[in-house]
């Protein structure tokens, strides 16, 4: 699934002027960073409530398709505009983890019909 | 970066890594791992080595009076310094277990501080090594192979 799916299907809200058409690849949530250094792959979509500068250089290093803000978290305009810089997609949505998992599980139950 | 040396040895990259300024923490992560794209180190060593820096990073901004972060890159190695100006740490053996820290309230909220930062920096290693002087200092060699 790409992240555009997550825009125009489920209604996330890409908060970034980013690329959507990257591949999602997994998802992974902590809100401990060194949890998701430790735990995260490459490709990943990550769901935090961290929404702070700090989540951009996990997200980066990580190489994480998409930073996902859960339960309609707020971030600062300063975050937003450091991730355009670095192509960094957020996404956010008033959904909760256990609904956000959903998607990804019907997705992939989906894909592996086809 | 604050220095960069090329001999026939290989490279010597040095960066000053600050202290409690959360907001830059990770950047000299991500220019090493730039430096290692552009040498066509393979992705997996490269994510592993970005992991370790990255936290080594965050430890220097977290607990330290400021230090710094040598990379020496050479044939079949990689060798990674980290070596802070203090407060150094009493019990180095308690500081390696996983769940133990610390780290300020601050730190905590911003989601550091989950006492992982030195077990992940030895599992992503080769080689590990942490020396501390309480009121001095604290220094971590890593070395990864190529």
């Amino acid at each position: 699934m790409r992240v555009s799916n997550l825009i125009t299907n489920y209604g996330f809200e890409l908060i970034t002027d980013t690329d959507s058409t990257v591949e999602i690849n997994g998802v992974y949530s902590s809100d401990l960073l060194s949890f998701v250094m430790a735990n995260g792959n490459s490709g990943n979509a990550w769901i935090t409530v961290q929404a702070h500068l700090n989540i951009l250089a996990v997200a980066s290093l990580m190489e994480f398709s998409c930073i996902i803000l859960p339960y309609g978290v707020q971030i600062d305009n300063e975050v937003v505009k450091k991730a355009n810089e670095e192509n960094i997609n957020i996404l956010k949505t008033e959904l909760d983890h256990h609904d956000i998992y959903k998607i990804f599980i019907d997705e992939e139950e989906h894909e592996s019909i086809l | 970066m604050n220095s960069f040396i090329t001999n026939n040895e290989g490279i010597v990259l040095k960066y000053i890594v600050g202290t409690d300024d959360f907001s830059i923490v990770g950047e000299v992560s991500s220019k090493i791992k730039k430096v290692l794209k552009q040498l066509n180190i393979d992705n997996k060593l490269i994510r592993r080595v970005a992991i370790a820096t990255y936290e080594a990073e965050v430890n220097v901004a977290i607990h330290s009076l400021g230090g710094y972060i040598e990379v020496e890159i050479i044939k079949n190695e990689i060798k990674i310094k980290i070596r802070d100006n203090g407060p150094g740490i009493k019990d180095t053996n308690l500081a390696m277990e996983k769940g133990y820290s610390t780290a300020s309230t601050k730190a905590r909220e911003l989601g550091f501080g989950a006492g992982m930062g030195l077990p992940n920096m030895k599992r992503c290693s080769d080689e590990f090594k942490i020396e501390s002087k309480f009121g001095e200092y604290t220094e971590l060699n890593m070395k990864f192979v190529v």
